[in-house]
């Protein structure tokens, strides 16, 4: 670890700017991500003469966020962003948007112009507490120096408690360069943000009772556990083989039980295993810890696990009851409910129904032998999956961290990379934001030096935010753009292909660029594949070389993503490959949906 | 009939700072509830409490639903729903402005005393009354009054409190 210099414990006379970095040192942060401007140029000064908190400039500030996003998944830490007023701040929204959906910690600090021009139409204005409004946990527009340094800490206590999320702190101007007292982030006690941690402990007795007498039980776990820190997922993994149950996770889940263990059925949903999706369906007892019955998991809600009796702790409130009405529900944090579950389950000395789990077993065993990811190898084209096959098996001693963009990629990521912990796997889940995955994978190599990090791309993804190979090479970040490239924008297809006749409206590029020379103009290293015997070969190289690297891996061009349970569609309707063509009509009501 | 639409009073104790009010409104028009009426006032200047009424009107999951997601704004201290949790008294108050002369507006006064609607400002052809009762107290007087000259309507919303000595 580097030494840091810390700021003077008692500074009487200290600016907005420098009360902010302090502010900022002594939550812990070690490194921010940002994009000067005019309106934050005193908090840039404040930087330029410390030496405790690390800048990394991006080129985009959408791009800071994700970056930030990254840095704080793979770490469990809050991810901080630093960008100016107006565009600055209004680039950031999508990011900002996609940390309120996926429970991001996230604290970012944008420039606004001085209080007395506020509302003025002023150069580089934007109402950015009205904007962020409704894509962040909650904003706070700082008018009064002097409770500047308990809004900072009061975001990132609102950031990273409870259910996480993005804070937005707007900092006019003069508030930056005036003079401010500094408190410390002790005893931040809020008036009114409480959030519940310890679950109700009968609750919690009910719930382990209703898990022992289940006779086709089934654990559905998602980004609650991962967000509850790496204990939570300990604990998971502990409770699922104390049952012996089957456990299958959300896209958001990934590796809170390990994909290696025997009980872990795969990620359920869209384009969730067959057996998954199927004990989804047919389970009499579903333990749903911190996951939120999102429409890709549920399919059609009306036919979605009709039989079962659903248990499902989670720490927002707000997520229970809000699309699938629930017999149990447990409010608490994801790892103090499991450790309170052990307890009681071991309390009460309970013993699952041997023989009804043997019976529920042998069913699942005969949806498995299915093989639902199964697909045609080639031996002249390279398919996405076998890429993705070898990318696995040739990087999983180094255990890395992978991030997505959004699409096929990362659906296939989702079911070709195993992950056996949480923290290692970064995707953009709730609001699908193709762009996401190379800004991602830079703060998870900024948090993670030396370690192997690669991003899955598709080659329409990664153009939106392709400028940050430009941070990559600034900060010699070897991360890795692995990416799947068909020339399309393959769910897109995909969807056309089945609710749309075959016709393809917009959805094929041409004219890409030339990655290879692209990764080469920015200063990092480019491969290209085309053909199945050279895959192993360019990623050994790609891992070997200590740059920024983006592969194009030229695929099959006509692959789609299966299974799949069409837009509209039970869990039990999955389309298992392309030859299930025959019944793959997308109902009307299907349609409308996304 | 789980899918039957209610209509629910809730008293909301908020923080009285900047955007509060609009982090509630937000809420409400991007998850697509029903507002049939709100009313906002601070109650404590000392604690900078404000207090919001609100009337909405949805399935009891959504009902469910709406308190929840108010109860996870960062300035709401409480949240009650009026409508399950006792009996309790709601009112609202209007001006109402009527113009004419001679028999209509011996009708209107008239039919103000009736309802035990004040005269708050007179001229030779107007009339502005105030009058407080529930909200089809209100509807039906604003109607009478529509033949007889009505011009003008101006109503608060409903405020609310529940009944017995228990408080928010």
């Amino acid at each position: 670890m580097t030494t840091v210099t810390r700021p003077p414990a008692t500074a009487a006379e200290l600016t907005g700017a420098e009360v902010i970095l302090k502010a900022l040192a002594d939550q812990g942060v070690e490194v921010i991500f940002g994009y000067p401007g005019g309106a934050v140029l005193p908090i840039y000064d404040a930087l330029f003469k410390s030496n405790y908190v690390r800048h990394i400039l991006v080129r985009h500030e959408q791009a800071a966020v994700h970056a930030a996003e990254g840095y704080a998944r793979s770490t469990g830490k809050v991810g901080v962003v630093l960008v100016t007023s107006g565009p600055g701040a209004t680039n950031a929204v999508t990011g900002l948007t996609d940390a309120l959906m996926d429970s991001v910690p996230i604290v970012c600090l944008t420039g606004q112009v001085p209080t007395h021009l506020i509302g003025n139409d002023a150069f580089q204005e934007a109402d950015t507490t009205g904007i962020t409004r409704p894509c962040t946990k909650h904003n706070y527009l700082v008018k009064d120096a002097g409770i500047l340094a308990r809004t900072i800490h009061e975001a990132f206590h609102v950031a990273r408690s409870g259910r996480p999320g993005p804070v937005v702190v707007d900092l006019p101007k003069d508030i930056q360069l005036a003079k401010a007292p500094y408190v410390g982030p002790e005893a931040i006690e809020h008036r009114t943000y409480r959030p519940r941690r310890a679950p109700d402990l009968q609750a919690v007795e009910q719930a382990v009772e209703l898990i022992a007498k289940a006779k086709r039980p089934l654990f559905y776990c998602g980004g609650g556990v991962v967000n509850s820190g790496p204990r939570a997922a300990e604990l998971l993994t502990e409770f699922v083989r104390l049952t012996g149950y089957p456990v299958t996770l959300t896209l958001m889940g990934l590796g809170s039980v390990p994909a290696s263990d025997p009980l872990f059925l795969g990620m359920v949903g869209m384009h969730g295993t067959y057996e998954s999706n199927l004990a989804m369906h047919g389970c009499d007892v579903m333990i749903n810890i911190g996951a939120r019955f999102d429409d890709r998991v549920t399919g059609k809600l009306a036919a979605f696990s009709p039989g079962s009796k659903k248990i499902h702790v989670d720490i927002d409130p707000s997520s229970i009851n809000k699309n699938v009405r629930v017999d149990l529900p447990v409010v608490g944090d994801a790892g103090e409910t499991l450790a309170a579950m052990i307890a009681a389950w071991k309390k009460k000395k309970l013993k699952v129904d041997r023989a009804a789990l043997a019976e529920w077993w042998d069913q699942i065993k005969a949806w498995q032998a299915r093989d639902c990811l199964r697909y045609k190898g080639s031996t002249t084209v390279i398919k996405p999956q076998y890429a993705l096959q070898r990318l696995h098996a040739l990087t999983k001693d180094l255990d890395p961290y992978i991030t997505t963009e959004v699409g096929q990629h990362q659906m296939w990521a989702a079911q070709f990379l195993k992950f056996e912990r949480p923290y290692h796997w970064m995707t953009s889940g709730g609001l699908g934001t193709m762009g996401y995955g190379l800004p991602a994978a830079i703060g998870a190599q900024i948090a993670h030096p030396g370690r192997l990090c690669i991003d899955v791309a598709g080659e329409a993804s990664i153009l939106m935010n392709i400028q940050e190979m430009s941070t990559a090479v600034q900060y010699r970040l070897p991360v890795k753009v692995f990416i799947l490239n068909n020339q399309w924008m393959g769910m897109v297809r995909q969807w056309q292909e089945l609710s749309h006749g075959g016709r393809y409206s917009e959805s094929y590029t041409e004219a890409l660029p030339d990655f290879v020379k692209l990764a080469d103009a920015f200063g990092g290293v480019g491969f290209r594949i085309t053909k199945p015997s050279d895959v192993d070969g360019v990623i050994k190289e790609m891992i070997k070389v200590e740059k920024p690297v983006i592969v194009d891996c030229c695929v099959d061009q006509k692959e789609n993503c299966f299974p799949m349970i069409p837009s509209g569609a039970a869990h039990n309707e999955m389309l298992l490959g392309p030859d299930d063509r025959a019944s793959q009509t997308t109902s009307e009501e299907g349609m409308v949906l996304v | 009939m789980p899918d039957q639409i209610q209509t629910h009073t809730l008293s909301v104790l908020v923080d009285n700072e900047p955007g509060v009010l609009a982090r509630v409104i937000g809420l409400f028009s991007g998850r697509g509830y029903n507002i049939e009426s709100l009313t906002v006032a601070e109650i404590d200047a000392a604690r900078r409490l404000s207090r919001i009424t609100l009337v909405t009107s949805g399935t009891p999951m959504v009902i469910e639903q709406i308190k929840a997601q108010l109860d996870r704004l960062v300035p709401v201290h409480a949240v009650r729903d009026l409508t399950t949790e006792g009996p309790h008294v709601a009112r609202e108050m209007a001006l109402i402005k009527v113009v004419g002369s001679g028999d209509k507006r011996v009708e209107s006064l008239r039919i103000a005393d009736i309802f035990r609607a004040r005269a708050v400002d007179s001229t030779i052809e107007s009339f502005v009354f105030e009058m407080t009762g529930s909200p089809e107290k209100i509807d039906a007087f604003v109607n009478l009054m529509r033949p007889l000259g009505l011009v003008d309507v101006s109503r608060t919303g409903i405020v609310a409190i529940s009944r017995g000595a228990k408080g928010i």
